[in-house]
């Protein structure tokens, strides 16, 4: 039982060190940069996950998280600390402690900025603190009112972001540098460091699950599945709803929140688009058509349909799929019209003894 | 704060407002009707700027209006028929899932359409340069026509509602089903009259403000939101309620321009929104206990 529980995570580790040299061989690495992607998009509708399919709270706020890390890693390890004439207290501490770095942005401005480890760790610490102040209010609305609120959250993100400057407007932040996580091995783009970011993306992913996994099979998992399969028996029986509807809140926003730096840094760069509610409705998609309360279906298709939308497949019909998903998904569900459609098209199965 | 400048925001503030209304009145006509808010409401709107905007390259401007609030009505009825039959069985989350996934094929079908490019449409009357003035405050005429359509609609609702047959039996579809179809009304066929009511008041708010605020493909999304927040503010289900909280929002972000920058207009509007409906789910008339009994 145990072991079951820790094979999806096995699966994604082994392919994590076997792809690589397995794709280099068969002459097709390129495919590698889209698959890291696809892995950390798919590590924020894991999040997605716990708190839609087994919480049975609907956010339509996810890209939302995502893009506050994102943009918090990347402002401030691009922010030029050193530019002032003489620095201010903190910054000569910050300096002193060996957490500030200098080096030389792709257009040749000597900088110096937060490492961006600790610009990272900021980002998702901030992403959570977020998700805690908001998740107080907003999880006590339910139903549409709780989608619509999720909802204008990722708008008042998006529009935050395209219309500050210093976070680059409509262009985003570009020239982020890479992340370290251990000496010699950092998150970043570029051919050279291709199979080991692979690498990277694939345990980060694994280990993603594994803790839901755990989370979702746990006692705390148990009383998120009562939660949402009635809310008042729940709390009759002893289950502080509230707090565990806002514990499960921040985990989605924290998954987002690490895949939104993570992905950053590998990109160098990142744009409003990612805090789009077109995103947001993105993630919901995936995990609808993983099947709701389902990880391990909600970690296929997170893999599958980014990767199929970052090569191109779907073409000038991207977000136009996702939303046809959608409707399908809810036609063909067991109570949907396309489901009961197609049962009637099946011989009528004889009772035995009638 | 000078007068005129004022009277200036004043008029905006209607305007802005008047578009919120509409798409709010439209969520209301839905949710009275089904139980079900339809996220693609906004939707709506665009479709009866951008269609206008389109078939007046041909048409007279009255043809053209007329036109896109049939085409748009017919497209909210289809999408009721084809998608939205039966969502109710399939629990709020999947009425949420659903009109979410409407609204984004709807969007991408206009940027398909018409491109990313914004859009206009001729003035009703008058040009973008003739002016009223009211105090030394000038104003377009297309304000007026602005005021004019939402006061028809609200009045040509009312009266429908109450004076006409079917009006009267969409009102019982809505308080109880089971014995509207006793006494012979279709409650099916007026599930999707309300879908095309719904869909055409957004188009006719959509395309009476074109001329002022412009429209793109992309502005079903906030449309939804703002019409949304304003249709739970004022109550939801109670039309009235929601033109007087759709013009109280449009003021707000009209006078909002003074404190903040413009880029952030929506950004605050949205957070108060969001306050409000923090504070008070039940809307600004609405009582606390009618909303506990609301399937939600």
């Amino acid at each position: 039982m145990r072991l079951q529980r820790l094979l999806p995570a096995a699966i994604l580790a082994a392919c994590a060190f076997a792809l690589p040299p397995l794709f280099a061989a068969m002459g097709v690495a390129f495919l590698l940069t889209q698959l890291t992607m696809s892995a950390y998009y798919a590590l924020a509708s894991l999040g997605l996950c716990a708190l839609m399919g087994y919480a049975g709270q609907i956010s339509l706020g996810q890209a939302g998280f995502f893009a506050i890390g994102g943009y918090a890693s990347a402002f401030l390890c691009t922010r030029d600390l050193g530019a002032a004439a003489a620095p201010s207290g903190l910054v000569r501490l910050l300096d002193s402690s060996g957490l500030l770095v200098r080096w030389t942005d792709p257009y040749g401005k000597a900088l110096l900025t937060l490492a961006p480890a600790l610009s990272g760790l900021c980002a998702v610490l901030l992403a959570v603190l977020v998700a805690a102040l908001l998740g107080t209010p907003v999880l006590r609305l339910k139903g549409h009112y709780l989608a619509m609120a999720t909802l204008g959250f990722g708008i008042v993100i998006e529009k935050v972001a395209r219309g500050t400057k210093a976070l680059g407007g409509a262009d985003g932040i570009s020239a982020v540098p890479g992340l370290a996580i251990l000496p010699g091995l950092s998150v970043t783009g570029g051919r050279a460091a291709r199979s080991a970011n692979f690498t990277i993306a694939w345990i980060v992913l694994a280990l993603g699950i594994l803790v839901l996994t755990n989370l979702v099979r746990s006692r705390p998992g148990r009383a998120l599945r009562a939660l949402r399969d009635g809310e008042e028996a729940a709390a009759a029986m002893g289950v502080d709803t509230a707090r565990y509807k806002l514990k499960v809140f921040v985990i989605a926003a924290a998954f987002a929140a690490i895949a939104g730096v993570l992905l950053t840094h590998y990109n160098g760069s990142i744009g409003p688009g990612e805090a789009a509610s077109t995103r947001s409705v993105r993630y919901v998609a995936i995990v609808a058509v993983g099947g709701m309360d389902n990880l391990v279906g909600t970690l296929v298709s997170g893999l599958v349909l980014n990767f199929l939308s970052l090569r191109g497949v779907f073409g000038s019909f991207d977000d136009a799929v996702f939303g046809a998903i959608l409707i399908l998904v809810m036609l063909m569900s067991p109570e949907g019209k396309a489901a009961r459609a197609f049962r009637s098209l099946l011989p009528k199965r004889k009772v035995a003894g009638r | 704060m000078h007068s005129a400048l004022f009277l200036q925001y004043f008029f905006s503030g209607l305007v802005y407002g008047s578009i919120y209304a509409a798409v709010a009145i439209g969520f209301n006509i839905v949710y009275n009707a089904t139980g079900i808010i339809n996220f693609a409401q906004g939707e709506f709107a665009m479709l009866g700027g951008m269609l206008a905007s389109t078939l007046a390259l041909r048409l007279p401007l009255w043809a053209a209006v007329a036109a896109a609030v049939a085409v748009a009505a017919a497209a909210g009825a289809l999408s009721e028929r084809l998608f939205l039959r039966g969502a109710a069985k399939r629990g709020v989350f999947g009425m949420i899932v659903t009109t979410i996934g409407l609204s984004i094929l709807i969007r991408e079908a206009a940027l398909l359409a018409w491109g990313p490019s914004v859009r206009t449409l001729p003035f009703f009357s008058g040009s973008e340069i003739s002016s009223l003035s009211i105090l030394g405050a000038h104003f377009s005429p297309q304000v007026l026509w602005v005021l004019g359509a939402t006061a028809l609609l609200v009045g040509g609702l009312t009266a429908f509602y109450k004076l006409t047959m079917m009006g009267k039996a969409m009102r019982g579809c809505a308080a109880d089903r089971a014995g509207a179809s006793l006494c012979g009304i279709n409650p099916d066929a007026m599930v999707t009259i309300a879908f095309a009511l719904a869909a055409g008041i957004g188009a006719l708010g959509g395309a009476v403000v074109a001329p002022l605020t412009q429209t793109h493909y992309g502005i079903g999304a906030e449309l939804s939101i703002k019409g949304f927040t304003v249709a739970a503010f004022g109550g939801l289900g109670d039309s009235m309620a929601a033109v007087v909280a759709g013009l109280l929002l449009g003021m707000l972000e009209s006078f909002s321009i003074l404190v903040v920058p413009e880029a952030y207009k929506d950004v605050v509007t949205i957070c108060v929104l969001l306050g409000l409906l923090f504070i008070k789910p039940s809307g600004l008339f609405g009582s606390r206990t009618r909303l506990a009994l609301k399937e939600y």
